[in-house]
């Protein structure tokens, strides 16, 4: 016999189950999980080699790197003597909460800041919760500033974007004040950085907001009595 | 886009309910894809077609309504239903908000239950 049975259920739904596992063992470790999110080469892991370099000092920092294929974004991480898992998606064009699920138990040890690298990609990534506390949309001043407004998912749900490759900003027409104008339009709370990990200019300033994130993420956590 | 993972999810859901109500063949689920979700029904039912054979979802009918983008001014309340999401307000250049266009989910689903419904 036939039968009609109303769902009502958003697409995705294990996906969101699984995040919301991972973010209460973040919330248990009192660990400060950001999510970088770009298109392939506008710069993600070349930040993270800076920001680790600023910030590895004083803090515990894990990193996952999603990439479809190789290893070679690890290694990079792990020459700057950083826990490190690599996830291959092989072929798939973004992170999901299991695959990040996965990783943490392979990088075992609690955390004070994980970053995940997520693949090279402006659309997908947007729409798959990890658990993360934060999105981080990254800009390339090379690739060009219609971005935002091709790509509104990720810009809208990032809590900050961060312009990369501001040296090139000389050589090209890359309209800074009109781009940040389109960034605002579409997330008005957003932080923007504008940094060149190449000279280290504005490097500082992100590495600081990280910070102030992560011991306002330990602050709010103080009572639950995770340290 | 991800419609091959958007349908391996539909299904995992679909037969985690069916399970849970004795329904042991679909007949067919209804999705409803907002235009600003970027998934593309093309696809879907390409995804569909090809994952279903061997499982409960085999012939199985997949419909899929779209929804339009519709905006609304925070300001003024002027109503648009653009092409691509616009952020300013033709009216008084104001923000505009997201009223339908972002929706991703399964309506219902058909199936057989293996009764003959005859009550016996």
């Amino acid at each position: 016999m036939a039968v009609k049975v109303v769902m009502g259920q958003r697409l995705l739904k294990a996906n969101a189950a699984v995040a919301q596992e991972n973010r209460a063992r973040f919330a248990a470790a009192g660990t400060l999980v950001v999510n970088l999110i770009s298109s392939p080469g506008a710069g993600k892991t070349t930040l993270l080699e800076q920001t680790l370099v600023r910030l590895g000092g004083r803090f515990r920092i894990g990193v996952i790197e999603g990439d479809i294929y190789t290893t070679r974004d690890a290694e990079r991480i792990a020459g700057k003597g950083t826990a490190v898992v690599q996830v291959n998606t092989a072929g798939i064009c973004h992170l999901d909460a299991s695959m990040v699920a996965r990783a943490c138990e392979e990088l075992g040890a609690a955390y004070d800041i994980l970053f995940i690298e997520n693949v090279g990609n402006l659309v997908c990534p947007a729409e798959f919760d990890l658990g993360e506390d934060v999105k981080v949309a990254l800009l390339s001043v090379a690739e060009g500033g219609d971005k935002p407004a091709k790509y509104p998912l990720v810009f809208r749900s990032a809590g900050a974007v961060v312009i990369t490759k501001a040296d090139l900003l000389p050589f090209t027409d890359f309209d800074l004040a009109g781009v940040t104008g389109e960034i605002r339009a579409l997330n008005p709370e957003v932080k923007v950085f504008i940094l060149s990990a190449r000279t280290g200019e504005g490097v500082e300033e992100w590495c600081r907001w990280v910070e102030e994130m992560f011991l306002r993420k330990r602050a709010a956590g103080s009572g639950t009595g995770s340290e | 886009m991800h419609e091959v993972g958007l349908i391996c999810s539909l299904m995992d859901q679909v037969t985690e309910s069916a399970a849970q109500n004795g329904i042991t063949r679909i007949l067919s689920v209804k999705l409803v894809v907002g235009k600003l979700t970027l998934a593309q029904p093309d696809f879907l039912h390409f995804a569909f077609a090809n994952l279903s054979p061997g499982t409960i979802f085999e012939g199985a009918r997949l419909e899929i309504e779209e929804r339009p983008l519709v905006l609304r001014c925070t300001a003024c309340g002027t109503e648009t239903r653009p092409e691509y999401l616009d952020y300013f307000c033709p009216a008084c250049g104001e923000r505009m908000e997201i009223i339908s266009g972002d929706e991703l989910f399964i309506e219902y689903y058909e199936g057989d239950n293996g009764e003959d419904g005859s009550g016996g």
